[in-house]
């Protein structure tokens, strides 16, 4: 069992990707990449083939919405984790708001299937490629995307209640 | 058992199919879960599941919430293991604010956690049985489970939406009837578990009904991103508690048990076998139990005994600002993952500085891995489908998050 460090990871992945790599850093621990969203497609088939790193495990996957990052509002945010080396790693995609679209993993991780169609449910993020790429959790009908900032928390065309008692 | 659609002759206008719907509310399904089977006369040629049916937006409401306030939300994800959830979120948030708990407080949380799983356990195997037909073991267990309940309710005061546990700690010692509890069913439960384990692990028609039913390779089980006791059922010994060891589970000696075929027999044993090491970490930790504070030093987010508050004007400050949501948190994103009932429970906070989480997610286990189970029951006949999904130990409060 060969133990691989952060550092050998980010160092494999600046060979092979140093252009397409916003930034790195390592909270908690963690190596986090920001990468290009238009090559989360290569960069996860090289860590899943590469004879040392061997992620071949999706943790996670899952959105976020950053309103005043101009350019980068929508985010998708994969954990992947190499069982061999015990090693984690996050990686971020940002997209513009106005074309919120990057390629699908479901071709490498059958995983990714429900948790994209669960950020597309709750971001509209739209995953290109997916093979059913719907609402899953939310009524089909639903017309806006729920999980973002610009959505309160309650369904402000409520009548029955009074929210100038609340401070709502 | 051997794939059924292999010996049928496959209708190619598809005329003969049968649509089921298999749910949402069904007595055999043990939740709201829906599937769409089609059906060639008694075998499954493919089903469709469809969630979302107790969808509760946990994740919205979460980043409006002070965290103590999203420990009850994590109760009502995987609810047959309520405290393991609990504790996730805890141990997320003192990873997020840099806290060193007491080892005293990892060791009451690990006799809790594993009195967790094994209730978790209990109904997940005694169920596979009812759907065998087998009701006698169920009956059996689940007063054990009303006995870990007990122990819970002395903890906490609450049965199965526990809300145990408090950041930094817990929110009491345990009290000698509490102590006493555990005592007796660290004696007395072994014998109810044999007897169990009698019913049903070397069962003739249990067995036949659930050696072959719904099986998954490591590879397939990996694909679909199966942790907890649904991959290591398929070989694969990726626990998270000694991968990643947390709460001083680096202490214990425990094993990891492993399945060969992956299949519904195998599922069961993993966690039969699985309970007895649980039982195994609770003796260590109830026997070893090291002197100490039951919470860590960190009057900021621990809310300060209520004596104090009426008495002590720092108490009273800090338990303003606790329950207003004021203390300050640092900026940063963290990942933490404990070994749930089911599977790896992971938690995903980003924090940015603010009363609420910014961004939080779950990682559900078994909102993932129930993408396989269509795979799982192709060519299988209905009544052994319904084995294979209790097996699989879908929960639809975590499913739908």
């Amino acid at each position: 069992m060969s133990e691989i460090t952060n550092a050998y990871l980010l160092k494999a992945l600046q060979d092979q990707f140093a252009a397409f790599i916003h930034s790195a850093e390592e909270p908690y621990g963690m190596l986090t990449i920001e990468l290009d969203k238009n090559q989360i497609i290569p960069v996860v088939t090289f860590l899943k083939d590469h004879p040392q790193i061997q992620m071949q495990f999706l943790t996670d996957v899952c959105g976020i919405h950053y309103p005043d990052h101009k350019g980068k509002e929508l985010g998708v945010i994969y954990h992947l984790h190499s069982f061999v080396n015990n090693i984690r790693l996050r990686i971020k995609c940002f997209m513009d708001i106005n074309n919120p679209t990057l390629p699908t993993v479901t071709s490498i991780y059958g995983s990714a299937n429900w948790q994209e169609r669960e950020t597309f449910d709750f971001y509209g993020i739209i995953f290109e490629g997916h093979p059913n790429l719907k609402r899953i959790l939310n009524v089909d009908e639903m017309d806006y995307f729920p999980m973002r900032k610009e959505f309160p928390l309650e369904d402000q065309t409520r009548t029955d209640k009074d929210d100038t008692y609340f401070g709502r | 058992m051997e794939n059924l659609l292999d010996s049928i002759e496959i209708n190619p206008d598809k005329s003969e199919y049968t649509t089921l719907n298999l749910g949402p509310t069904h007595p055999a399904t043990h939740g709201i879960f829906q599937n769409v089977l089609t059906m060639d006369g008694e075998i499954i040629v493919d089903a469709v599941q469809t969630c979302g049916y107790i969808h509760r937006a946990f994740e919205k409401i979460a980043e409006h919430r002070p965290f103590y306030q999203i420990t009850p939300l994590t109760d009502r994800l995987n609810y047959c293991s309520s405290p393991i959830n609990n504790m996730g979120w805890h141990m997320t948030v003192e990873k997020l604010l840099g806290i060193k708990t007491p080892k005293r407080v990892d060791y009451l949380r690990v006799i809790i956690m594993e009195l967790a799983r094994i209730s978790d356990h209990l109904v997940c195997n005694s169920v596979i049985a009812v759907d065998c037909g087998a009701l006698t073991g169920f009956t059996y267990v689940f007063q054990w489970r009303e006995k870990i309940y007990d122990i819970f309710e002395e903890i906490c005061g609450a049965r199965l939406t526990t809300n145990i546990g408090r950041i930094g700690g817990l929110e009491r010692d345990f009290s000698k009837a509490c102590i006493q509890k555990i005592k007796e069913f660290i004696a007395e439960f072994p014998k109810k578990l044999e007897e169990f384990t009698n019913l049903l692990e070397r069962n003739r028609i249990f067995m036949e009904r659930t050696i072959g039913n719904g099986p998954i390779s490591t590879e397939r089980a990996l694909y679909y991103g199966f942790t907890g006791p649904n991959l290591r059922a398929t070989g694969l010994d990726y626990d998270v508690r000694a991968m990643n060891p947390y709460c001083s589970y680096e202490d214990f000696d425990f094993k990891i048990p492993v399945g060969i075929h992956g299949d519904t027999f195998d599922r069961f044993m993993v966690r039969q076998q699985e309970m007895w090491e649980s039982l195994k970490i609770i003796k260590q930790a109830f026997n070893n139990l090291p002197e100490g504070n039951f919470f860590a030093d960190v009057p900021e987010f621990y809310l300060p005994p209520k004596e104090d508050v009426y008495n002590k004007m720092e108490a009273l400050i800090w338990h303003f600002k606790i329950v207003m949501g004021e203390s300050e948190t640092p900026v940063g994103e963290v990942y933490h993952s404990v070994e749930g009932g089911n599977g790896e429970l992971g938690f995903y906070l980003v924090s940015d500085g603010g009363r609420a989480a910014y961004r939080l997610h779950f990682r559900r286990p078994c909102f993932i891995y129930y993408q396989a189970f269509p795979e799982m029951i192709k060519g299988s006949t209905l009544s052994d489908a319904i084995v294979a999904m209790s097996s699989m130990n879908v929960i639809a409060g975590e499913l739908d998050a």
